[in-house]
């Protein structure tokens, strides 16, 4: 390898998200998409052959390989969200690993907050379970954009194409009016490799990409590079040297669009405006900056911007406003309480807020709405309004992740309670 | 760290640009970078005293160095702690004082040895490591200083259990890190809310692999100490491992030292790091053999990690980093 290869930084990453259900066999499948792509070392091999020859078995068991904690393993199931970092020539993989377990929606909601791709397993002689569908239907509702589906444990239906045509009839029957850009089927064993990465031999009627091919060819997980500029005010920048007494600058992450010296932008709420002055970046000033990267943004008039005001495109600037409809994910084992104290964080604003009972919640078996009324308990979506104590600067969860979502805290606990889309509908 | 030595800072005034000009995408390691910056101004504002846990290893000089960028023009807010197991490397802890120095940043040491006068670690075995023994002195540390939050090196890919780390991740009263009670962590959302006494512990490199951050050390020419490249040292071989002779690690019988080309991949506890051979004497030329080794980072060269399968996941619960 040359030295300009190594030093490549690569732009091309896929941030996935994966879900199964129990049994379906998860963890043997990214054991071995991190095996055959080359992902693991000798060293990590030579521990799962040791572990293999203690327990007696001949070969080595791939799902050891994503093994977790030793609460885990007792237990027998997995209890939180592991990362994996792997890549091939292609491209790298951050890959947010959720537990199957009905009650972990959080994580599963948690795995897809941050992914643009799902890779969703599903077991060739059950079929979609209800957790699946769970799946599924959060996937859709974070804003995955490209999903794909494995049909595993082919060779236990003798790889048979019929199975896995009907298999896959019913899983484009189910997913076609969630707003998927992709959804991609593929039958693979994960236990005998068949399909995963290599081509399988078993099934000559399959005639598309194995998986790890397929994830390779997704659109890659890019910034929010397009679309009207935003930034939320981490901190604001009022250093006390001799030669910088004069520099005010607003500290944040541009969530998305570019910002480019001279141009116009709003703070919200508020709606002060005011010039772009200077943008300084990690790697020093410069004349624009744009989505992902964090800058110190100074601006012409000395106005107060400090933590949980919006930057924004002054000629489309954000709606604002202190009450909201949104989709609620429902995270916490204590159930919703309408007259509880809640935060609702958006961005770097921190608010109180009242959350009504919902108007309507997801029937996730039927994707269909059900009526509402009752308090959000763990595990479920619905969608009510909100009530704040406060103005904030947001738009619609569709047309921008970053001022669309928001985590409720219970201020007495302080704990996550749940996670909200703002202007979502079910 | 030359963002950070000129304290002048010019801002560019060039007119308006057009909506046509593009504008370059951040590669990976600019995103990385910028997340890691974010991640630490989150810090900044979300805790009233927080603390960077600084050791001179290659994750924390990483960390500090995002720091520095992160509060540019301004000063670096964090105070540096590093708890010293009495055991390590002089020239790793020359390098902690003069990267502190330079940063302009207060060093709090804290060390083993005084935790062990106390009576607040006892050894069982006057050779064990002490690497676990630190967490002890860490609480005390954040105790002493009343420390809201301890920003970490710790990068996920580095071993199972960091693998299951939030980037915000709660620490009760005892500073165990219970998996079950860690906050769903959704977008960029972090929530710092802690209660009298709890602790947030916060990984700001979580996402870097260990080929990010020697690309990153070569793209930034980070200053390390100079055990991280390729040296002289006398070792023995002892099973698929290269132990260091030292004073602290006894020889065992039958076995001869030799003079090696090494250089250390993890620099921790003397009682606990290995060198891999290695002829690597930049950043760059590490960066090259990094991506293409055949053992792990923690594989070849951490004794504390070997000794069992769950020995991290134990030390965590425990209060470890």
């Amino acid at each position: 390898m040359t030295t300009a290869t190594a030093l490549d930084e690569g732009r091309d990453l896929l941030r996935l998200t994966t879900a199964g259900s129990v049994d379906d066999g998860k963890s043997t499948l990214i054991g071995r998409i991190l095996a055959d792509a080359g992902a693991l070392t000798a060293d990590q091999i030579a521990t799962l052959a040791a572990q293999a020859v203690r327990e007696g078995r001949e070969q080595i068991d791939l799902a050891r390989i994503t093994d977790g904690l030793t609460a885990e393993r007792e237990q027998g199931i997995t209890i939180d969200v592991a990362y994996r970092y792997f890549a091939t020539p292609r491209r790298s993989f951050i890959l947010a690993d959720v537990p199957g377990h009905e009650q972990y929606t959080r994580n599963k909601v948690t795995g897809a907050s941050k992914a643009t791709a799902a890779l969703l397993l599903v077991d060739a002689r059950q079929g979609m379970t209800a957790q699946t569908r769970r799946h599924i239907c959060i996937a859709a509702l974070l804003g995955i954009r490209d999903v794909v589906f494995a049909v595993n444990k082919m060779d236990l239906v003798d790889w048979s194409q019929d199975a896995f045509v009907r298999m896959r009839g019913a899983i484009e029957g189910f997913t076609a009016r969630l707003g998927f850009r992709s959804r991609h089927v593929v039958p693979v064993s994960a236990r005998s490799g068949d399909n995963v990465v290599n081509a399988s031999e078993a099934m000559p009627w399959y005639r598309g990409a194995p998986l790890l091919g397929l994830l390779e060819a997704l659109p890659p997980s890019a910034v929010a590079a397009a679309g009207p500029f935003r930034m939320s005010v981490q901190m604001a920048s009022r250093p006390q040297g001799a030669s910088t007494h004069d520099f005010r600058g607003c500290m944040g992450r541009i969530a998305q669009g570019t910002l480019r010296v001279g141009e116009r932008i709003v703070v919200a709420p508020g709606g002060r405006e005011s010039t772009v002055q200077g943008i300084l970046t990690p790697r020093g000033p410069a004349a624009s900056a744009s989505a992902g990267q964090s800058v110190t943004v100074t601006l012409a008039d000395d106005i107060d911007a400090g933590r949980g005001f919006m930057l924004a495109s002054a000629e489309h600037p954000p709606r604002t406003g202190r009450e909201v409809t949104a989709a609620l994910c429902w995270l916490d084992a204590a159930p919703q309480d309408p007259r509880a104290p809640y935060l609702v964080r958006v961005g770097a604003r921190e608010v109180a807020a009242r959350i009504a009972l919902p108007d309507a919640r997801l029937d996730i078996d039927t994707l269909e709405r059900a009526p509402g009324g009752k308090p959000l308990a763990a595990n479920d979506i619905g969608e009510a309004r909100i009530r704040l104590q406060d103005d904030i600067a947001y738009d619609a969860y569709a047309a921008c992740k970053a001022t669309g979502a928001f985590i409720v805290i219970d201020s007495r606990t302080n704990a996550t309670v749940a996670a909200g889309m703002i202007e979502h509908g079910l | 760290m030359s963002f950070a030595a000129s304290s002048v800072i010019s801002l560019p005034r060039e007119p308006a640009m057009t909506a046509s000009d593009a504008v370059p995408a951040p590669g990976h390691l600019d995103l990385l970078e910028s997340e890691g910056v974010y991640i630490l101004r989150e810090v900044a504002a979300q805790f009233e005293r927080p603390a960077l846990l600084f050791s001179g290893g290659k994750d924390s000089a990483v960390v500090l160095h995002l720091a520095i960028k992160a509060f540019a023009p301004g000063r670096m807010p964090f105070i540096l702690l590093h708890v010293d197991t009495g055991q390590n490397y002089p020239e790793v802890l020359d390098f902690r004082d003069r990267a502190a120095e330079a940063a302009g940043a207060r060093l709090v040491v804290r060390s083993v040895e005084d935790s062990i006068r106390q009576g607040r670690v006892v050894l069982r075995d006057p050779n064990e490591s002490r690497n676990a023994h630190q967490s002890v002195t860490l609480l005390d540390a954040i105790e002493e200083f009343g420390f809201d939050a301890c920003i970490g090196g710790a990068r996920r890919d580095e071993e199972k259990a960091r693998a299951k780390e939030r980037v915000f991740s709660f620490r009760d009263s005892f500073g165990g890190w219970d998996p079950r009670r860690q906050r769903p962590e959704l977008w960029d959302l972090y929530s710092g809310r802690i209660g009298a006494g709890e602790n947030m512990r916060v990984f700001p490199i979580s996402d870097w692999t260990e080929a990010d951050i020697w690309r990153y050390i070569a793209r930034e020419n980070v200053a390390l100490p100079e055990l991280y490249f390729a040296h002289e040292r006398e070792v023995v071989e002892r099973g698929n491992r290269l132990i260091p002779v030292h004073p602290l690690v006894p020889l065992r019988a039958g076995e001869t030292p030799v003079v090696r080309s090494v250089r250390f991949r993890t620099v921790g506890d003397i009682t606990c790091t290995c060198p891999v051979a290695s002829t690597a004497r930049t950043a760059e030329d590490i960066l090259i053999e990094t991506l293409a080794a055949e053992t792990s980072e923690r594989g070849a060269t951490r004794l504390d990690d070997a000794a069992s399968e769950a020995a991290m996941e134990r030390r965590k619960l425990a209060g470890y980093f």
